[in-house]
């Protein structure tokens, strides 16, 4: 179904609401607010019509600094939230933003399922690589040895290659940006809101109070756009593979030199497909089986079971 | 009796304390405010090597129950503590260990439910686990916390019940105040070697192999419940027991509810956690008027003290249950409900009214609990009228 649209484009600051964010100051979050009104505005959508889902989190409080319809749900509930948003209203543009815990921690049997079943849902996850409001603990995309709360000699653990993970189950648009560049990030959700299907773009954002190691001062100078720099095509999900097993490469100083991001950082469109939304198949299948006539015709229903 | 060492620590300070003291096997730990800070406490012993507990940050706190329950299968001493929707999210396997019959500590921080959110104190998360079949022992203070996670070790292994400990949000969580410490010898001589250190391989013990949680079908569901059934109230007596232990080495004797001035009290109040002093201050307020009021606090939650509430209110004219949490049924708070039925066992008929206070961490004064008498008394003398016999305490209507 097609998203309810404007005639004229509204200025970006329209979008926003009267409340003013509780986030700290310098936290990267905010690029991700400026980079959604700017592509709701480019995109010419109703605030009216918007959806915004969250769970909880320091970034999923985004939803109340946004003139959208709001629904901050449990923690790690925003994608089913936004299914049952998807199935009721699917002509307004459902838009999920919520933090890497929520989403991979708590909430991650939401994500596969979501992206295979290809709803039309645009989820921006913002990804300090922590867990910032109950002040830092490791989330499943934590460095290895990153220093929370809970772990003060650092993670044991290694982190989890989410782009990888949600080309493998079937998101139909998966991209990386960085909360610190704001073209980027801009164009990025915009492309993912006009995407029909399950689009997916997991911001670099970082979270200066407490994450000391993936900092804006960390990131600059050490990203690589696999696109404009690589000539990545999207289209090819092989190529897409590849390069997502290498998302996480910086990490590790002993792959300063290893191709293809020699130590950086990739953002760009990994991978874009057009399918089928599980909306459409709805609607297809309720076109294909509704009676011609309005009611069914009980007599001969019943008249099969008869002996 | 212990050597003992009075400290200034908070709830969290204080039950990390006990955690380490105790040295759980396992703990199984996911972030929730106000229960955050006390892992991250525990973290550091962890870390520091100063227990052996095995440490796991898992994904949330249905996992965090999930991994109790496997670990306590395999005999190990087990804990995990959370709060308000992460006990929510929990429920599911609440019902799963109690009745696996698995013994599990649980610290409930208490937090308010959602929505709205809120991440201060109200009793609504407990009362999910009231139905649960786990043991229950509310705390008013730090220093309660600290005792009630000792006992609850040795109470949940003789029961064979998971049990939860609770403590207020923030309240008694974050507040400091004065913890008299046992020494740690004799906190692990009271609690003992868990079972993972006397039997190598409890899980597979083959002279006694068994299966946890496998199907009953209708043929024997019934009786699976019944034996929990039965054994649950068997908890009273494990209860006291343990109890009685505890005032040996510590010389605090504990009881399943604790009675301030009910003596010759004719209009009583009930209330649970820390909320309780605030309820004697009132209590000494009207009784400098010549009021002839007392309280009650309920420290054993479940299984509930029936016979202990019905003997002391054996006497009384009017009670006035004071509930942290709302039932939104018509008929009172989850507290109220229990007081109500636990009178069938006295043949004393006191007037009850029902207040809801303290939600979403609402500070409560003792004026407002004075309150609450006044209108008991009113209203058993029929000076006053009600439409409901549950009413909000504190609000803005
Ligand atoms: C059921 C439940 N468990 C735990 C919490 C506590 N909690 C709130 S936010 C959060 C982590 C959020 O991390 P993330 O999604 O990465 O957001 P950030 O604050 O980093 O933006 C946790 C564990 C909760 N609110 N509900
Ligand atoms: S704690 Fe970190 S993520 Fe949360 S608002 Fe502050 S800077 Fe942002
Ligand atoms: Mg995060």
């Amino acid at each position: 179904m097609e998203y309810i649209r404007l005639q004229e484009k509204l200025p970006p600051k329209e979008y926003r609401s009267d409340i003013e964010p509780t986030w700290c100051p310098g936290c990267g979050d905010f690029g991700v607010v400026t980079a959604l009104t700017k592509a709701f505005s480019e995109e010419k959508l109703d605030p009216t019509a918007i959806t915004m889902t969250s769970g909880i989190g320091c970034s999923s409080r985004l939803p109340l600094w946004m003139n959208a319809f709001g629904v901050h749900t449990a923690h790690g509930r925003a994608l089913p939230a936004a299914v049952g948003i998807r199935l009721a209203k699917p002509e307004t543009p459902t838009i999920v933003t919520a933090g890497d815990g929520d989403i991979f921690s708590i909430g991650m049997e939401h994500f596969p399922h979501t992206a295979r079943k290809n709803f039309d849902i645009t989820l921006v996850v913002m990804d300090n690589r922590m867990y910032a409001l109950t002040k830092n603990q490791t989330s499943p995309t934590s460095r290895h040895g990153y220093k929370g709360s809970l772990n003060p000699y650092g993670n044991i653990e290694d982190p989890f290659n989410v782009i990888k993970f949600a080309i493998a189950s079937g998101a139909t648009f998966v991209a990386q940006s960085y909360s610190g560049n704001p073209k980027h990030l801009a164009e990025t959700i915009q492309a993912a809101v006009e995407h029909k299907g399950f689009a997916f773009v997991n911001v670099l954002s970082p979270c200066p109070t407490f994450n000391k190691i993936d900092t804006f001062k960390y990131y600059k100078g050490r990203l690589i756009d696999i696109n404009k720099e690589l000539g990545h095509d999207p289209s090819d999900m092989k190529a897409a593979l590849e390069l997502a097993s290498h998302a996480l490469d910086a990490d590790f100083p002993e792959l300063e030199d290893a191709e293809p991001f020699k130590g950086k950082r990739p953002i760009g469109i990994f991978y874009k497909v057009e399918k089928e939304t599980f909306e459409e198949r709805v609607a297809n299948l309720q076109e294909k089986f509704r009676p011609e006539s309005g009611e069914p015709d009980w007599d001969e229903i019943l008249a099969k079971y008869r002996p | 009796m212990a050597q003992t060492k009075v400290i200034a620590l908070t709830g969290n300070q204080a039950a990390a304390e006990a955690m380490r003291q105790i040295n759980f096997d396992i703990a199984a730990v996911y972030p929730i405010s106000p229960q955050t800070e006390l892992m991250g406490f525990f973290a550091e012993y962890v870390a520091n090597g100063e227990v052996d507990t095995e440490m796991i940050a898992v994904d949330g706190e249905h996992s965090a129950m999930a991994t109790c329950i496997g670990a306590a299968a395999a005999g190990a001493r087990t804990i995990t503590a959370s709060a308000g929707p992460g006990i929510a999210y929990m429920v599911e396997n609440l019902y799963v260990a109690s009745g696996m019959r698995v013994p599990i500590v649980l610290l409930d921080v208490n937090r308010a439910l959602s929505a709205p959110l809120s991440i201060h104190c109200d009793h609504a998360d407990s009362m999910l686990t009231r139905d649960t079949s786990w043991i229950s022992i509310f705390s008013e203070n730090a220093q309660e916390a600290y005792h009630n996670i000792i006992m609850a070790v040795k109470i949940s292994e003789k029961a064979m019940f998971p049990i939860i400990v609770n403590y207020d949000g923030y309240i008694v969580s974050h507040s400091i105040e004065d913890v008299e410490i046992l020494d740690d010898e004799t906190v692990r001589n009271f609690v003992g070697p868990s079972d993972i250190h006397r039997i190598p391989y409890p899980l597979l013990d083959t002279d006694k192999p068994v299966t946890y949680g496998a199907t009953a079908q209708p043929d024997y569901y019934t009786e699976c419940k019944y034996q929990q059934h039965v054994d649950f109230l068997k908890v009273y007596d494990i209860v006291r027991e343990v109890f009685d232990e505890f005032a040996e080495i510590s010389g605090k004797r504990y009881d399943f509810i604790e009675e301030y001035k009910t003596e010759d009290a004719e209009y009583i109040g009930i209330s649970m956690g820390s909320s309780f002093g605030t309820l004697k201050d009132a209590v000494d307020r009207l009784r400098e008027q010549g009021r002839k009021v007392g309280a009650i606090k309920i420290r054993l939650y479940r299984p509930f003290p029936v016979k202990e509430i019905a003997q002391a209110l054996s006497k009384a004219k009017g009670v006035v249950v004071l509930d942290r949490a709302d039932s939104f049924d018509g008929i009172g708070g989850p507290l109220f409900k229990d007081i109500a039925t636990a009178l069938l066992a006295t043949e004393n008929n006191p007037y009850l009214h029902n207040f809801i206070y303290g939600l979403g961490g609402r500070e409560i004064h003792e004026e407002e609990f004075m309150r609450a008498f006044d209108r008991l008394e009113r209203l058993e003398k029929g000076i006053e009228t009600r439409e409901n016999f549950v009413e909000y305490l504190q609000v803005r209507e």
